[in-house]
């Protein structure tokens, strides 16, 4: 292979500096995507568990469009054609003069993909060890809505911790796609450097690297909380 | 306290409940017997609106716990109850489980509600179980704890749901213990049992349920000494010829 390599390249400016924009655009799109599937995710994930049958079904019918359509045309759909259908005031703000539209569109789209994946996931842990408590909360007087908050939610989501960690990966991953509307995330960044300096392999190189110590912090601080939590001495002890 | 008149329900084509009619007075311990699918659970759970039913009404303390106005929570928050599996909350330990009803239905502060809670669990014998977690308790003592859970929102009323069905056998009596001081207290009790030793030494009344209907509405004495259906007469030669 005729390859030169010339890793100090990635030393200078001014791609140095692409690289760590890359990387704060990729942590600021990952950790405010997260927090949207969280917040989001949660109360589609009860409401799934919920009696009211029309309750359920619109949570349903939230999973199942937002899990079965590309990330990739949601992200369109919400860059290009959602300003459209919107008045015509609201739309041109959306599009042009909210704070960087580019960043909060990704933000919120890859947000509310991730949001129906933890929806089920949520939904899978109330069932699996809160549920069954409810009966018995309810007859000690809590309302619905408490014993959600006091008991079901707080066993749930410590049954899946684990599961979690994978979905906060992939929204680390899904940051990515974020460039194809603009955003100059990681891979953005480095795609910049190869067509700039040729050494795409450096480049690409170093965003993998990025990428992948990213993932570990994650996982990192995702069994942090499971642990200070009790969630594997809670799954060990569940009959 | 408790009126149960005419109480239907089923799931589907299935009846669980035909034409239930029964009541418990103040003070009045009633127990609940009959063979497995016979509508025993479904008829306690009925009692404070855990199951719906589909027709006839049930009274508690005056209070309509069909009616769609009806505030269950607050009504529920004065019946105590206690289930088969304990349904303790594994994420708590026995004096948390005690103390949270007490503190976001009650509005008590977690001093008071803390107490409190002291207070029930020596009086179960759990004095010195106060910081462990249900996985960490035998069967025996996760019940007591959930009888304390119960006994903490000061109920007018328990309704106990096959509570030592659960247990292995050399844990039984130590419910029944409790439960037997708490009868002598003066509680109002509706328990579901096949323990007919509690029944003979505690109960005031025994119903006698099958196929969904209540077969007999007897004093103690007399439904052990001759029932007056054959059905219960069978029942009993089973359960208590062992």
């Amino acid at each position: 292979m005729n390859y030169r390599w010339n890793w100090e390249i990635l030393l200078q400016e001014p791609y140095w500096s692409w690289i760590w924009s890359g990387l704060e655009w990729t942590l600021l799109i990952s950790l405010s995507s997260w927090c949207v599937a969280l917040v989001v995710g949660t109360l589609f994930g009860i409401a799934r568990t919920a009696s009211n049958r029309a309750v359920r079904a619109a949570a349903d019918i939230y999973v199942g469009l937002f899990r079965n359509v590309p990330p990739l045309v949601q992200l369109f759909l919400w860059y290009s054609v959602f300003p459209e259908v919107l008045p015509e005031a609201l739309g041109l703000w959306v599009k042009r003069d909210m704070p960087s539209p580019q960043f909060v569109t990704a933000a919120v789209a890859i947000g509310l993909f991730m949001a129906a994946r933890v929806a089920e996931q949520v939904r899978a842990g109330i069932g699996a060890v809160g549920l069954r408590l409810l009966p018995a909360a309810l007859a000690t007087g809590l309302r619905p809505w408490q014993a959600y908050r006091l008991i079901l939610l707080p066993l749930g989501l410590r049954a899946i911790t684990k599961p979690l960690t994978s979905e906060f990966l992939i929204t680390v991953k899904m940051s990515s796609i974020a460039l194809t509307i603009g955003v100059l995330e990681l891979t953005a960044e480095s795609r910049h450097i190869e067509n700039y300096t040729f050494q795409g392999f450096e480049a690409f190189g170093v965003a993998t690297l990025i990428y992948l110590l990213l993932g570990l912090g994650v996982t990192g601080v995702m069994s942090l909380v499971d642990r200070y939590f009790g969630g594997d001495k809670l799954r060990r002890g569940d009959r | 306290m408790i009126e149960i008149s005419d109480v239907s329900k089923s799931y589907g084509r299935t009846a669980v409940l035909r034409g239930c009619t029964a009541a418990v007075k103040r003070g009045e311990v009633v127990v609940v017997c009959g063979p497995s699918g016979s509508g025993k659970s479904t008829l306690i759970k009925c009692v404070n609106g855990l199951v719906p039913f589909d027709s006839g009404a049930i009274r508690v303390d005056g209070v309509s716990v069909g009616d769609k106005a009806t505030d269950l929570p607050a009504l529920r928050a004065r019946i105590g109850m206690v289930f088969q599996n304990f349904e303790l909350y594994p994420h708590m330990t026995a004096l948390q489980n005690v103390s949270l009803a007490q503190i976001h239905v009650l509005k008590r502060s977690r001093t008071e509600a803390d107490t409190k809670s002291r207070q029930l669990l020596a009086r179960v014998g759990l004095a010195d179980k106060l910081a462990s977690r249900p996985d960490q308790l035998s069967g025996g003592q996760q019940q007591r704890v959930s009888i304390a859970r119960a006994l903490a929102m000061d109920p007018q009323a328990m309704l106990f749901d096959e509570p030592t069905s659960a247990l292995d056998p050399e844990m039984v009596n130590e419910v029944l213990e409790v439960m037997q001081a708490l009868a002598l207290d003066g509680m109002t009790m509706m328990v579901v049992t096949h323990e007919m030793g509690f029944a003979q030494r505690v109960a005031d009344r025994v119903l006698f349920m099958d196929g969904g209907e209540i077969l007999e509405d007897t004093p103690k004495a007399a439904f052990f000494a001759h029932p007056s259906t054959d059905r219960a007469r069978q029942f009993l030669a089973k359960v208590l010829s062992h």
